[in-house]
């Protein structure tokens, strides 16, 4: 059922990611099951479904930390399959996590410098007698960092130790991280979890910044209806590991399927707060 | 009986020079610990090889001794280089215990190799440094051993450059704090891993090197790598700065139960033992050491 929607509508973008028949099992149980769907150079595309459904899963298999038992997927061309994690983010895949994994005990600046390494060219020996040569690059590179900083409206807290920030602000330098490796493709995992209404608005405008400025494609996971219909262009619903809808927010919104997954899950109402 | 003032700063200035030492050894484990988890009992033996080889390249094959070091400390960044992607990252995801008994089993073909390669007669370099000895108020000092502390200190003014501020050194700090998480930025944490046994064996080597210079070469140097435990124990196992600080405290420490030992106990070999009565005691009350990270595990 799934391979029939296989071919999304059209646009003249070019497909950045294309995610075919992915299946993914954990032992006797099936996390994905035929998972297909496409996402556009450009786009802001949101999975959505309820808990356990699968949506990590599914970013986890983008990103390279869980292998799909089959299926490919394909990034810029790219089948990702004999793809180390480490190489998925030298491609331009970018990734935050949901429950923040920042390096607490290093500065801010630190954090999003090391989302950097792949870009700088210095090696082991001349960075390790860095006034050699590597001292114009570290200074390139720091205020190319600064400016990512800046962007995501850290500057103030910049040397100070991640782990001492406030949890929304923790949450933008773990953005700020992923920025760093200029990804073309971002992946976020609950950008908006546990913030208050006013700091997911600030956040929503942090991802449309990062997705128009710096012309990312953004892949994300989000709870929030309200929030999730206006940012997307395009949303994804997962449901018992199976897509059920894919398509623009109000159709998708309205689907049937879409509701009955939605049933009886309080929390997770689909009318707009 | 009189409290001998120039025999007990004697012993402390000792304690303090050596203890530089031991603290450099015990960066380079904790080094290994902190990048790959990896608890490396054959740590000693990377001082063992390394003041061989340089003593076999400068006196039996008359080598000139700069030359002689920077070939030793060359082999010895291949060797740990070869040691982690050979042996060790084929046990990557074994159980810890694992990976500790091969460990001991390298510290054991390494020292009979040496012991078989060399033989088992300590021997002494010849010359390589002007054999200066001072005075300073009344303390005996020897060019050697302000060579060493100079060195010592150098070593780690050099670890904490390369770790806040090159590429690698925060890559290795990432990485060292997060595994996946480093791999999602795009760090090659297998790359990391061999490096830090290459920085760990050759900084060990030259620490041994050191010794071989001041001290003599002998097997007596793999023994090192068990003095560092105390060190490192007590300075908590994750914590570079803590491994100076353990390793200072080791040397003192052994120094001044000499001369508890020799003033007043005459026991014999109480310096040898010291340590690790001390490590005992100090774990019953700090069980994560002077600086380790505390886990707290969330039930």
């Amino acid at each position: 059922m799934a391979s029939d929607q296989n071919i999304a509508p059209t646009s003249n973008h070019s497909k950045i990611l294309k995610v075919d028949a992915v299946n993914l099992h954990f032992g006797g149980l099936q996390a994905l099951k035929d998972v297909s769907f496409t996402v556009s150079s450009g786009e802001i595309f949101t999975i959505i479904g309820p808990n356990g459904a699968g949506k990590t899963s599914m970013l986890n298999c983008i990103s390279g930390r869980y292998v799909p038992s089959n299926g490919d997927i394909i990034f810029k061309g790219h089948s990702l399959k004999k793809c180390s994690i480490n190489d998925r983010a030298q491609l331009g895949l970018g990734r935050t996590f949901q429950n923040l994994a920042l390096f607490n005990h290093m500065s801010v600046l630190d954090n999003v410098l090391v989302g950097r390494h792949h870009l700088m060219k210095t090696n082991f020996l001349t960075g390790a007698l860095y006034w050699l040569g590597a001292r114009k690059e570290e200074i390139r590179h720091r205020a190319a960092a600064a400016e990512i900083i800046d962007l995501l409206g850290i500057s103030d807290v910049m040397h100070k130790p991640a782990g001492l920030l406030s949890y929304g602000l923790q949450k933008r330098v773990e953005m700020a991280r992923a920025v760093a490796l200029k990804p073309d493709l971002i992946l976020l995992d609950e950008p908006l979890a546990g913030m208050n209404h006013d700091e997911k608005v600030e956040m929503a405008r942090y991802i449309i910044e990062l997705n128009i400025e710096l012309a990312m494609t953004v892949v994300m996971i989000e709870h929030d209806m309200s929030i999730v219909k206006d940012l997307s262009d395009r949303l994804l619903v997962l449901d018992f590991g199976q897509k059920i809808a894919e398509g623009e927010p109000e159709s998708v919104l309205n689907n049937q399927q879409v509701k009955e997954a939605y049933l009886g899950v309080e929390e997770e109402s689909l009318e707009p707060a | 009986m009189d409290f001998n003032v120039t025999f007990f700063t004697q012993l402390l200035v000792n304690g303090l020079i050596v203890g530089a030492l031991y603290g450099v050894v015990a960066m380079c484990f904790v080094l290994i610990y902190k990048a790959t988890q990896v608890v490396n009992f054959a740590q000693g033996e990377f001082l063992l090889i390394g003041a061989w080889l340089c003593y076999a390249a400068a006196v039996e094959y008359q080598l000139p001794f700069w030359l002689a070091f920077v070939v030793t400390l060359g082999f010895m960044s291949l060797f740990g280089f070869l040691l982690q992607t050979v042996v060790l990252r084929p046990l990557l995801g074994q159980p810890v215990i694992s990976i500790i008994m091969v460990t001991i089993a390298i510290s054991m073909v390494f020292q009979s190799s040496v012991k078989w390669m060399f033989g088992v007669n300590p021997v002494v370099f010849n010359d390589i440094l002007p054999g200066l000895q001072f005075e300073i108020a009344g303390l005996h000092i020897e060019s050697a051993h302000l060579l060493s502390v100079a060195c010592s200190i150098i070593i780690m003014v050099g670890f904490y450059y390369f770790f806040q501020h090159t590429r690698w050194g925060l890559a290795m700090r990432a990485t060292a704090y997060d595994q996946q998480v480093a791999q999602s930025l795009g760090i090659p944490v297998r790359t990391v891993f061999a490096m830090s046994w290459a920085i760990s064996a050759t900084v060990s080597a030259l620490a041994g090197v050191i010794l071989g210079v001041t001290n003599g070469v002998s097997s007596e140097l793999a023994f090192i790598g068990i003095k560092v435990f105390p060190a490192v124990i007590v300075g908590g196992l994750d914590s570079i700065v803590g491994a100076v600080v353990g390793g200072l405290i080791i040397g003192v420490l052994e120094n001044m139960a000499e001369f508890l030992d020799v003033e007043y106990l005459r026991w014999g070999n109480l310096y040898t033992i010291a340590p690790f009565y001390v490590l005992i005691i100090l774990l019953m009350f700090k069980p994560y050491g002077l600086f380790g990270t505390k886990k707290v595990e969330r039930v």
